[in-house]
């Protein structure tokens, strides 16, 4: 077990120094850059001088081997630079807001599992009864509402049941509970939606896979009580590829903050994420691309680690 | 219900028989035959959008603004007093040209880099896996992203290509992961060695001899992500990084001045968001009748 936990930490380290390469090239081929958002941006008339004396303290006119060779070291030695933009380190603009972003994510993770297990059991047993049928709807439906919308939908809902929206500031959960699930609640069930729709699918089609083995009729045939069936042995089973898909969608929640945080004013990593696209500002997007890749390969390690831990044949592979 | 089947499996006459064959699609398939219409009523309206549309969409009309739903307007009227029915009409139009070119573009790519890496194997295939691999480790919105911060944006006939790019962009590796395993198989059929074995080209092999039998799978992705790819023009839209005013594009109608409307003008955000529900339903419906037709066997 300890020899192929090493064996996969090691396979990251590829992987993430592609994507340090091709996150930097990409980038480099545009043609503005974060000078010229900032200065001009607003239709000032700035001097061509003061331009190049900004590029030259953040460094954009040396040569590309140069940057390049800076970048590198500087993932190796784990420093990701300044933010072009503020001047106040990567690190530090990511690691302000990570907290509320991780927790919005941590909670629709909850929510979506709460909703996706049962729901998706259900579905398998009552298979091409009318309950299946709602369930294919509301979960197909899942993949297609945006959660942007959705979460306009609930606010516009709040305000008319309650006349109420949820606070802006953000309190963590440790100083004061209420008001923190108050404010975080609602964007997690806006990106749970869909994060429940996928799971829920995979729960329905592994299970009605698991239902068909043998080792089901044998347990039938001998008499096994069917919710005995269900829980001990067509649930535990069928709940593996469904782990894979609870993964693999928490890794890409970043992509429903991205749009939720702006529906919801939070000031989190997704708005960091297209405030930093917005201004150009390379080092904090090479930065934050580099933690979405990291946070992507580490749940599929983790995955692949659960799997092993869970599925013993894997393990003696 | 499968007795029924039988008989009505032997009975139909020449005649009867398109008739009998809709009413079949629509009773085993409701779902299929509602995405259906709903995808017809869409290219319908885009197509005429300016014979449909009751009202000019960009028209500001400022006795008008924030007018909620009504006889003379269906949906209501934004802040700009714009008609919000012929706005979302219009915007099927932007959604739908959008959608088609880039998940033609981007899963055309994608089945040519799998087809090739197939085709090549050994080390050019590993080395386009690893790539694919770094691309597949991000989140569509987020590789979009970063190419709208790379092109900005250009023009052509009115259409931004660039935003069509950067949708494109994400449904790449994930095109060629799924034609590449298709590829595979194909590539083991003794034709393919035998075409070798006549002396053909590389790409008169892989375009000629292997991609016709590509033709399902891609057919499938093709409509699979057009309902990503109208999700994420929308996604994009809505946060200013999309289309741009004041084209009408649903995304773009909910981003902005929508949030400070949710209690005076709820329409405003209603509408344009139920046409984007509506839309990437049906394609994604679509796209599901399509493959069990096609190749029930196929998995995207």
């Amino acid at each position: 077990m300890l020899r192929y936990t090493i064996q996969r930490l090691l396979f990251m380290v590829p992987t993430l120094l592609g994507v340090a390469v091709l996150v930097f090239f990409m980038l480099r081929v545009v043609t503005g850059d974060v000078v010229e958002v900032k200065l001009r941006g607003d239709g000032g008339s700035v001097s061509q001088e003061t331009i190049e004396m900004e590029r030259k303290r953040l460094g954009l006119d040396k040569p590309l081997s140069v940057q390049f060779a800076d970048w590198m070291t500087g993932i190796v030695t784990l420093d990701l630079g300044k933010s072009m933009w503020t001047d106040r380190p990567v690190v530090e603009e990511i690691g302000a807001r990570i907290e509320l972003s991780l927790q919005v994510a941590v909670m629709a993770t909850i929510v979506a599992i709460m909703i996706a297990i049962p729901l998706g059991a259900v579905a398998a047993v009552m298979r091409d009864t009318w309950i299946d049928r709602v369930v294919r709807i509301v979960t197909i439906a899942g993949l297609a509402v945006p959660s942007f919308w959705l979460g306009m939908l609930i606010m516009i809902g709040l305000l008319a049941a309650f006349n109420w929206l949820p606070p802006i500031t953000f309190t963590p959960v440790y100083v004061d509970p209420l008001a923190n699930l108050s404010q975080l609640i609602w964007p997690a069930m806006a990106v749970g939606y869909r994060y429940a729709a996928v799971v829920a699918r995979m729960v329905r089609s592994s299970l009605l896979e698991v239902l068909q083995e043998d080792y089901i009729r044998t347990a039938r045939a001998k008499g096994v009580f069917d919710r005995l069936i269900m829980t001990r042995h067509a649930l535990r089973n069928a709940l593996l590829p469904a782990i894979t898909v609870i993964g693999l969608e928490f890794a890409f929640l970043i992509g429903g903050l991205v749009v939720t945080e702006q529906v919801f004013n939070l000031n989190g990593i997704g708005k960091l994420f297209v405030q930093s696209v917005s201004r150009n500002d390379f080092t904090l997007i090479q930065g934050m691309v580099m933690l979405i890749a990291t946070i992507y390969v580490l749940v599929n390690l983790g995955i692949d680690l659960l799997y092993a831990l869970l599925d013993p044949r894997i393990r003696y592979h | 219900m499968s007795a029924n089947a039988a008989t009505t499996a032997i009975e139909p006459t020449a005649k009867d028989w398109s008739s009998s064959f809709v009413v079949r699609f629509c009773r085993r398939q409701p779902l299929g035959a509602a995405s259906f219409v709903a995808i017809a009523v869409m290219l319908f309206t885009s197509i005429f959008a300016e014979w449909v549309a009751p009202y000019d969409p960009l028209a500001i009309d400022f006795v008008a603004t924030l007018a909620p739903p009504s006889w003379s307007h269906w949906f209501g009227t934004d802040a700009y007093g714009r008609d919000i029915l012929s706005r979302i009409i219009f915007g099927a139009r932007t959604a739908l040209i959008i959608g088609f070119l880039s998940s033609i573009l981007g899963s055309t790519l994608g089945a040519v880099i799998g087809a090739t890496s197939a085709y090549f194997g050994g080390r050019i295939d590993n080395a386009i896996q690893r790539g694919i691999d770094i691309l597949l480790a991000f989140p569509i919105i987020v590789l979009a992203l970063v190419v709208v911060a790379v092109m900005g944006k250009g023009l052509v006939f009115g259409i931004d290509a660039n935003l069509v790019v950067a949708i494109a962009i994400p449904i790449v590796p994930k095109v060629a992961r799924v034609v590449r395993a298709a590829a595979l198989s194909i590539r083991a059929m003794p034709y393919v060695d035998a075409a070798r074995a006549a002396g053909y080209s590389h790409s008169r092999i892989i375009f000629r001899h292997m991609a016709p039998n590509l033709v399902a799978p891609y057919l499938i992705m093709v409509t699979a992500y057009i309902a990503q790819a109208i999700l994420l023009e929308a996604s994009l839209s809505f946060l200013g990084l999309g289309v741009s005013e004041p084209t009408a594009a649903w995304g773009l109608m909910l981003s902005g001045n929508a949030s400070d409307f949710y209690r005076e003008a709820p329409w405003m955000v209603i509408f344009p968001g139920l046409a984007i529900s509506v839309a990437v339903f049906a394609f994604n419906l679509f796209g599901d009748a399509l493959r069990d037709w096609l190749d029930p066997k196929f998995k995207v």
